[in-house]
């Protein structure tokens, strides 16, 4: 008996100890996590930087070999200019024209939505068109389809479409890299099928001096 | 009836709770933390559509800035055990008659940005401390046809990893001629297959304007 009472004082005891439990002040520590947390976010790069990528014709070294022939009705001939211009001319320039120095005038687009695109939807109607059928499909929900078996279609439907423009993308040497990837990029919005980045041609340079040049003496008019 | 006085004390906030979830967004941060590099030379990436994300591993990045210096950076591989950059500057070295030290190997290895050193001044450029040390070797990948650093670095990585892939971060206003140099040599190399770093842009089209 005297054994467990004097537990209980024990016990009593220890509760009185408790009493002034040690209240820990965490303000500081929160001010220092907000500190760490701020600089965290500021320093993490969240958003990754995207890639598009770019399949370019393999340099042909063997002089023997010819550059594959393209329709001349359906080549549409994109040339980047200096000062963020951008022109173009359909079909081709003959040899003959181009040595008795005659030279297709080239027309002035813009990279907006109302310049390089119109022509290239316009030209890229029917393809668009479909493509577009599909992505709406798709989003409506009346075709279910997952991400890669609809990249697959749109892939199709693209190596089948044989109306589409050819475009070939050259560009001016004082075009900048920027205009570069805007106008592959233009590509892909369009849906382009067949188009590709070759070199300039010395007769293309000439004339995207001619345009340039005549530019400003048509605005003073 | 007189109204009950409470005594008039400043109330003790909890800030336990508050604690918590800071640890939980702190540990989230750390974690998941790549920690943004800073690039020898401002970059303003240009703008597409695409949303495919850049690759972790295997990869080359070919920085073009503005001024049309060029800069290379690769990654260790997908293990660090595979130690892909001090092999390709070993076999830089090799190439160029330089002999690398281990420590300037590891050096190399953790060099967390682009460079662009000739590689005749890497070693100088190793053994600084500092950034403000390195900078100054900073001038650019030689790239003209008598002493054509980048088509050797190229050829170097391709024998190390032949999956690696080849990117392009240029500057929105560099010069197209820079980047073509850059896309001319990779080419020489037969690489055709390019990966050119956007940042992303929402654009819209109008399908009723494809539909008339």
């Amino acid at each position: 008996m005297a054994e467990i009472i004097q537990e209980e004082k024990a016990k009593g005891g220890k509760k009185k100890a408790k009493k002034h439990a040690p209240h820990i002040d965490m303000t500081p520590m929160v001010d220092l996590m907000c500190l760490l947390i701020t600089f965290f976010m500021l320093t993490t790069a969240f958003a990754k930087a995207k890639v598009m990528e770019i399949v370019l014709p393999e340099k042909i070294d063997d002089p023997n070999q010819r550059q594959p022939a393209v329709a001349k009705s359906r080549t549409v001939n994109i040339i980047l200019g200096p000062d963020d211009r951008i022109f173009w001319y359909p079909g081709s320039v003959e040899p003959a024209e181009y040595n008795s120095n005659i030279f297709p005038p080239l027309a002035e687009l813009d990279y907006s939505d109302k310049g390089i695109r119109q022509l290239l939807l316009d030209k890229n109607r029917t393809l668009a068109r479909k493509i577009a059928d599909l992505n709406d499909k798709v989003i409506k929900g009346e075709l279910v389809l997952t991400q890669d078996s609809l990249a697959g279609s749109i892939r199709k439907l693209k190596t089948d479409d044989d109306t589409g423009p050819i475009v070939l993308i050259k560009a001016y040497k004082k075009a900048s890299y920027g205009n570069f990837v805007d106008i592959m990029d233009e590509m892909n919005i369009c849906g382009i099928a067949r188009y590709n980045f070759v070199d300039i041609a010395w007769y293309e340079d000439k004339m995207v001096e001619l345009a340039v040049g005549n530019a400003p003496a048509t605005s003073t008019n | 009836m007189p109204k009950i006085k409470l005594p008039t004390k400043s109330p003790r906030i909890d800030m336990t709770p508050m604690v918590d979830t800071f640890c939980v967004i702190l540990t989230f941060l750390m974690l998941t933390a790549t920690m943004r590099q800073t690039e020898p030379a401002n970059v303003d990436t240009p703008f597409s559509i695409s949303e495919k994300p850049t690759p972790d591993f295997n990869t080359i990045t070919f920085l073009v800035s503005a001024d049309e210096k060029v800069f290379i950076n690769m990654d260790n591989g997908p293990d660090t055990a595979w130690k892909f950059r001090p092999k390709i500057l070993t076999e830089m070295g090799k190439r160029y008659g330089i002999e690398f030290t281990e420590a300037e190997l590891r050096e190399f290895e953790k060099y967390p940005s682009s460079m662009g050193v000739p590689i005749m001044k890497m070693k100088e450029f190793l053994a600084g401390k500092n950034i403000k040390d390195r900078n100054p070797f900073q001038v650019g990948i030689p790239t003209d046809s008598l002493d054509n650093q980048l088509a050797m670095w190229i050829l170097c990585a391709r024998q190390v990893n032949p999956n690696i892939n080849a990117c392009i971060k240029g500057d929105a206003n560099a010069p197209f001629p820079a980047v073509k140099k850059v896309l001319d040599n990779l080419q020489d190399k037969k690489v055709n297959k390019f990966m050119l770093i956007t940042s992303l842009e929402a654009i819209k089209i109008n399908i009723d304007e494809i539909q008339q």
